[in-house]
């Protein structure tokens, strides 16, 4: 089986040094790291692999220093490393993210499992993995917990509002892990020195057959308007009634709100 | 010159560093309180290659290179001064041992071992015998094809939890400078048990114990760098070991710098975080580039290690800047913490306890003057 793991280099949230006057990150004060989710996608790649047998590969788009986590990957256990880089695509919204992923998805088929952390730590917007799989128009899995492989089909238990449902789809397909879903293993010694002897593959846009106005900052439809804080106020409300009184409150309290936004 | 650290290095920081957060720094307090390292953690360094990292690849280890392997001792003991202490008496100075000593037999017999499930222990001090190992009492007489070990060792690190120990003991030639030998001792060798557990004022988890030999006999396959070659293998296995407690002390001047950090922009006194006032901002930039310079000494002395040159005198310096730094810093940072820097709710008592020992054991701060001093007067 051939396991495709995308991965992101993010920012270490805790770490994140940010320049007063410009709000941007400072990238030399900054330490990386792999996304939190894709360690965790990594993870339920390598035990699919244990189970199943078969390859993984890891794929990132993002600049040259973006191999670290690549390898960082290879260290955890992935086969082969890929890095798409290229000036062009500095700028990115997720929605050109996932249309160049699922060109590098292509190039590197055959695959039978794209798997993805269901969202990135800087960003959070959760769109990569989605949009992915109509890009490579297959059938998808998110939020997924666990995940077993058997005669082409997978079947997944993944989370939802208030507990988790079981469901199956055919290969291949994509998933999006999440990070209860497993603990990732740290990388072995012995593996940071192979990990770090090994080559990462590269892609430019010339080999995804893109043109450089489809993707970055002119080919994203995005626009980001402001960043601001999200302040929520919730307040519990427990009513002390009988049920019908109860929900003809609950529904005139809706109304009330609704009515206010 | 480059003082960029390879990715291998980087990335060896980073991966240890996080395994150090999640899986010791949380247990630290409580493995000091116990006074014992739970097999578990042990066994865990060991699936991870920490405790294989000096050994090469054809034995089973890692193969870290030589500054990696330090940087991991470095980002253990910033979480577990302890379990710092237990990986860098087996990996710096016995796992160094043998691989610098050891005959290719001894190598493929015990280097596997110590990469995947064996803790190693040096065994050098007696009641009469530390710094100046000429007083060593303990005997070994040739019986057969065997060596008859008798005596008593004290403060043996890691005595409890060995499996394999380098023992030196008299094996008496007539030469005054060849009357040591080196053995290589396995735990269940009939004739040696472990006597009196000490307990310490820091590094509370690595056991400190007695080792007392009757009648303990050993293989003569198992002399290590030969007969009468005793003084040769400890000092230059201690070179290295040298290098690990360098490490381990940077690893609590970190952390008390850190905590130091934390803490006094925390703390409001007078109407303003104590990190506002002058005395408390000259500690920590003190702190920060005392411990700068320690690395620095540090990776370089782990650098001629890689390299293969003698590191001797760079080693000593290393490990007496590095333990006085970490000493000084821990002090701090107690001061810093004020009354809770008194109290075992804060980590800071430990780092303070902890730093003492570095300036003692593999070598008080005064041998190492004295090694630095001799090697500049010779």
């Amino acid at each position: 089986m051939h396991f495709i793991v995308c991965v992101k280099q993010v920012p270490s949230v805790e770490k994140v040094r940010m320049d007063p006057e410009t709000g941007r990150i400072l990238r030399e004060e900054t330490p990386f790291m792999m996304n939190p989710e894709d360690r965790n996608a990594l993870e339920a790649a390598l035990r699919l692999k244990e189970d199943n047998g078969g390859l993984i590969t890891a794929v990132s788009m993002g600049p040259p220093q973006a191999e670290e986590t690549l390898r960082e990957a290879v260290a955890m256990g992935a086969d082969r490393a890929v890095l798409i880089s290229d000036p062009a695509l500095a700028g990115s919204d997720a929605f050109v993210t996932s249309k160049v992923l699922a060109r590098a998805a292509l190039k590197l088929a055959p695959f039978d499992l794209v798997i993805c952390g269901s969202r990135s730590a800087d960003g959070e917007a959760g769109m990569v993995g989605i949009q992915l799989a109509e890009e490579l128009n297959l059938p998808q899995v998110t939020w997924a917990l666990e995940l077993k492989v058997r005669e082409g089909v997978i079947t997944a238990k993944r989370k939802i509002d208030g507990g988790y449902e079981i469901v199956e789809a055919l290969l291949p397909a994509v998933v999006t892990v999440i990070g209860e879903a497993n603990k990732p293993r740290y990388p072995t010694m012995r593996r940071i020195v192979e990990a770090c002897k090994r080559p990462v593959e590269r892609l430019e846009l010339s080999d995804l057959g893109l043109q450089p106005e489809e993707v970055g900052l002119r080919g994203s439809p995005t626009r980001i308007e402001r960043v601001f804080r999200l302040e929520r106020r919730r307040k519990g409300v427990i009513l002390r009634k009988p049920a019908e009184e109860a929900a003809r409150e609950v529904a005139s309290i809706i109304l009330r709100e609704l009515a206010k936004e | 010159m480059d003082f960029e650290l390879t990715e291998e290095q980087k990335m060896v920081r980073r991966t240890v560093r996080e395994f150090a957060e999640k899986e010791i720094a949380p247990r630290a307090k409580d493995y000091d309180e116990r006074e014992e390292l739970p097999w578990e953690l042990i066994k865990k360094l060991f699936e991870q290659g920490i405790m294989g990292s000096m050994i090469p690849v054809e034995y089973g280890g890692s193969e870290l290179d030589s500054v990696s392997q330090t940087i991991a001792v470095e980002e253990v003991a910033r979480a577990c001064a302890s379990t710092a202490m237990t990986l860098s008496i087996h990996s710096s100075l016995c796992s160094y041992a043998i691989l610098k000593f050891g005959s290719e037999e001894q190598k493929e017999k015990y280097l596997p071992r110590l990469a995947k499930d064996t803790v190693a222990a040096f065994s050098l001090t007696e009641a009469e015998a530390g710094s100046d190992p000429s007083g060593i009492k303990t005997t070994a007489k040739m019986d057969g094809d065997e060596y008859v070990l008798n005596g008593t060792k004290i403060f043996v690190t890691n005595g409890e939890d060995a499996g394999l120990i380098i023992l030196f003991a008299r094996t008496d030639t007539g030469d005054p400078r060849r009357a040591l030998t080196a053995f290589l001792v396995e735990k269940d060798t009939p004739g040696l048990r472990v006597g009196k557990k000490e307990r310490k004022l820091g590094v509370r988890a690595a056991s400190l114990t007695e080792l007392i030999l009757e009648n303990c006999r050993v293989p003569k396959e198992n002399v290590l760098g030969g007969v009468g070659e005793g003084y040769k293998v400890a000092l230059a296995s201690l070179d290295s070991g040298r290098i690990g407690i360098a490490a381990q002390a940077i690893g609590i001047a970190q952390a008390s710098l850190e905590a130091s950090i934390k803490h006094s922009k925390e703390r409001v006194q007078f109407g303003s975080p104590i990190a506002g006032f002058q005395a408390i901002q000259w500690m920590i930039a003190d702190m920060a580039t005392e411990i700068e310079a320690a690395r620095l000494l540090t990776y370089k002395a782990a650098y001629l290690r890689g390299r293969g040159v003698r590191f001797t005198l760079e080693a000593s310096m290393a490990k007496l800047y590095a333990s006085e730094v970490a000493m000084k810093a821990a002090r701090n940072a107690v001061q810093i913490f004020g009354g809770y820097g008194l109290t075992r709710d804060y980590p800071v008592e430990r780092f303070f306890r902890d730093a003492k020992c570095t300036e003692i054991y593999e070598g008080t701060s005064e041998i190492q003057r004295m090694v630095i001093a001799n090697q500049l007067l010779r």
